[in-house]
């Protein structure tokens, strides 16, 4: 059973480049078209189930603008805080 | 050929390949990136040598290998760029060779920004590197002007063995302006009796401004200065503006001066009898001319974006016979004309007196604000 | 979905603290953006980010002092590293680094550069390689690759009188003073954790005392390059990877038996 994860995408930083939406392995997210950040983007989103916590996104992205959980569980007990 | 638009950066650059630049090597630094970028393509177009340099002290290097055979050369920087060349210019008067320097003036000092200023005033006027020799210093107001110049710019330093700047700011050289470009002149190879290009059939010449035998390095500084007296004979540039009957004169160079006609041209419309002297040369500075114009004038307003550099040279001229009020703006701040209104009827209503200290009091108003 | 999962016991990755709050100016998708964070995230882990003293160069990075949370001076063009010279000589105990791109590395500070690493100066240098100039508006780097189109080449990067672009690792690495000179590339997810790894290495030299390092890092410039965020990753890939090979191209004995 693959991981459950979730993100966060602070729009104050995420300037709408898909790096993370290009890289992410599942193909989970896409820019929100139907938003714009205070700046004019449209930022990166989940948009679908399947996200695993893998922090791939995180690891792209210019701006630091992700913050990814990971569910702890007795699979994968501890999730790898701050680094990669 | 009618009137394009264009903007100043690249008018200046095609302006002096219509003179028959050869060489331009040069560096990237905003706001003159356009003539380094315009003269890539163009040069080679037209099979003349272009390099852009690893550095500004690179390229006013290879700007002075290229004088040295007499070649029509030019560079361009802004401020910090020409902080960097200023040891190349030394070489290039102290060996007495010519070049064309266009010289963008941006905020400072330091890194400073991007804007507009004319705080290199001091810098490229008094020299511009270490040593006794003065650069001939040309300041248009306006991309026409500048495209003008050009033409006289390579011919007076090629006259007199000499640096030429064309000295403007970053706004000249970013606006976009209709302008009627000179015919293209031929490339002409002149021979000069003192160049380096390979000793066929004659004794050769060596180019080097080391005199390590000490009155002979008087003697050719007497030389330099000898040929810089001649050029404050003959190279004064100047424009007026409704001096006929002026009572108030205002002076400002470059940008300033242009703010400055607006200025006094809504002055006018408000029945104030105010003119516009505008120095094109700043470097011979036109001072028996201001000293002329002081005569007929109540009190004069000089205006800069600086903190008071050409104010020297209108005060060596005026010489404490009327009073002189002083407005800056500093660090890449533009002024409007109604600032330079304000300030006519200011002095109008408070003429203040010949021997005050005009940027002391300058200050002190700006502290207020 | 989401809401069991956001607690912190389940944190994985956030915003480093090496990082200010300002959002960064850089265009939208710059490795700029990735470099700075490795660098804030390797200060944070190493736990010297209130020892640090960082040296902003000119060029698209000129505001790096803005994002990255230590203390910070600004260079003229191409003298970081002498900048930081002096800062290292007088505070031996401090983290010292500068950020430069390739204009300000490779051409103008050419000569600070070969120097610091000559003097085995114990500082780190971040190198950002993406073969222009960004902040002036796409000129023609030292690293820019033949053929290459720019605003001062137009017509493609004219080998015959613009000659060749610059191999600044390789070139580093014959000098005896570098104790750690590497190539990575921020292109992907592998190679930006391997450039982090670097990073790490190379601020441990520094602390170690074991010379000048630098990690030159491939990076990308789509609004220079004329491409999207995404493409210009594989852009790099394409052209970049073939003209500057990723790899260790100066390892001194000491460096690789340090334990990190």
């Amino acid at each position: 059973m693959p991981a459950k994860g979730w993100i966060e995408v602070n729009e104050l930083f995420c300037k709408g480049c898909e790096l993370c939406v290009s890289e992410c392995p599942p193909k989970v997210l896409e820019l929100d078209n139907e938003k714009l950040t205070s700046k004019g983007y449209h930022p990166a989103h989940i948009f679908k189930d399947g996200c695993t916590g893998c922090a791939i996104c995180s690891l792209v992205c210019p701006d630091a603008a992700i913050t990814v959980y990971r569910e702890v569980t007795k699979a994968s007990p501890s999730p790898v805080i701050g680094g990669h | 050929m009618g009137r394009e638009l264009w903007k100043g950066n690249e008018a200046i650059a095609e302006a002096a390949v219509r003179a028959g630049l050869e060489a331009y090597f040069g560096y990237p630094i905003t706001p003159q990136n356009e003539v380094l970028e315009y003269l890539s393509h163009r040069m080679p177009e037209l099979g003349r040598a272009f390099v852009q340099a690893e550095s500004e002290p690179a390229a006013i290097n290879m700007v002075y290998g290229a004088a040295c055979t007499g070649a029509r050369v030019m560079t361009s920087s802004s401020s910090p760029g020409i902080s960097l060349m200023q040891e190349g210019l030394s070489y290039i008067a102290g060996t007495e060779v010519p070049m064309v320097l266009v010289n963008v003036m941006r905020g400072g000092p330091g890194l400073g920004n991007i804007a507009p200023s004319q705080g290199d005033y001091n810098q490229i006027c008094k020299g511009g590197g270490h040593g006794d020799y003065h650069p001939v210093v040309l300041a248009p107001a306006s991309v026409q002007e500048a495209v003008d110049l050009m033409p006289v710019a390579f011919e007076i330093a090629h006259k007199y063995l000499n640096i030429c700047t064309i000295l403007i700011d970053g706004s000249i050289g970013q606006m976009m302006e209709p302008v009627l470009l000179p015919e293209m002149q031929p490339v002409v190879r002149k021979v000069y009796d003192w160049a380096v290009s390979g000793a066929k059939d004659r004794k050769r010449h060596v180019l080097s401004s080391i005199y390590l035998d000490v009155p002979t390095e008087e003697k050719v500084n007497l030389r330099i200065l000898g040929r810089w007296r001649q050029a404050q004979e003959n190279e004064i540039r100047f424009k007026e503006y409704f001096l006929e009957d002026a009572e108030y004169i205002v002076i400002g160079f470059g940008t300033a001066g242009r703010i400055a006609l607006s200025a006094v041209r809504a002055a006018r419309a408000k029945g104030i009898k105010v003119g516009l002297f505008r120095p094109i040369s700043v470097n011979p500075f036109p001072y028996k001319q201001v000293e002329h114009i002081c005569q007929r004038a109540k009190s004069l307003l000089v205006v800069e974006m600086n903190t008071g550099q050409m104010l020297k040279d209108v005060q060596a001229s005026v010489k404490n016979r009327i009073p002189i009020r002083f407005y800056g703006r500093l660090g890449g701040v533009m002024p409007f004309p109604d600032e330079f209104v304000e300030e006519i009827q200011e002095m109008i209503h408070n003429p203040g007196k010949p021997e005050d200290d005009s940027a002391d009091l300058w200050y002190l108003r700006m502290m207020a604000r | 979905m989401a809401t069991p999962i956001v607690n912190i016991q389940n944190l994985v990755y956030s915003r480093p603290q090496g990082f200010t709050d300002t959002p960064t100016h850089y265009c939208p998708g710059c490795t700029h953006g990735t470099a700075h964070r490795l660098v804030a995230e390797v200060l944070e882990e190493m736990h010297v980010l209130d020892k640090t003293i960082g040296v902003a160069p000119v060029g698209c990075a000129v505001f790096a002092y803005n994002y990255i949370d230590v203390d910070f001076v600004e260079a003229a063009h191409g003298r970081a590293p002498a900048m930081a010279t002096g800062i290292k000589r007088v505070l031996p105990d401090r983290v010292v680094f500068s950020y430069q791109g390739d204009g300000d590395l490779a051409s103008i500070g050419m000569a600070e550069t070969v120097h610091a690493a000559a003097r085995g100066e114990n500082i780190t240098i971040i190198f950002i390689n993406n073969a222009i100039y960004g902040m002036t508006g796409g000129q023609m780097a030292p690293t820019t690759l033949p053929g290459m189109k720019t605003t001062s080449s137009p017509n493609g990067r004219d080998v015959e009188t613009q000659g060749y672009p610059v191999r600044m690792a390789e070139m580093l690495a014959t000098l005896d003073g570098g104790g750690y000179i590497v190539r990575r590339s921020l292109h992907d997810p592998k190679n930006i954790r391997l450039a982090k790894k670097a990073i790490r290495t190379a601020f441990e030299t520094q602390v170690h005392g074991l010379g000048f390092s630098m990690v030159e890092l491939l990076s990308t410039c789509s609004t220079g390059w004329g491409v999207t965020p995404v493409q210009s990753l594989s852009w790099l890939e394409e052209h970049m990877i073939p003209a500057f090979p990723l790899g260790d191209y100066k390892i001194t004995p000491s460096v690789a038996a340090l334990k990190i």
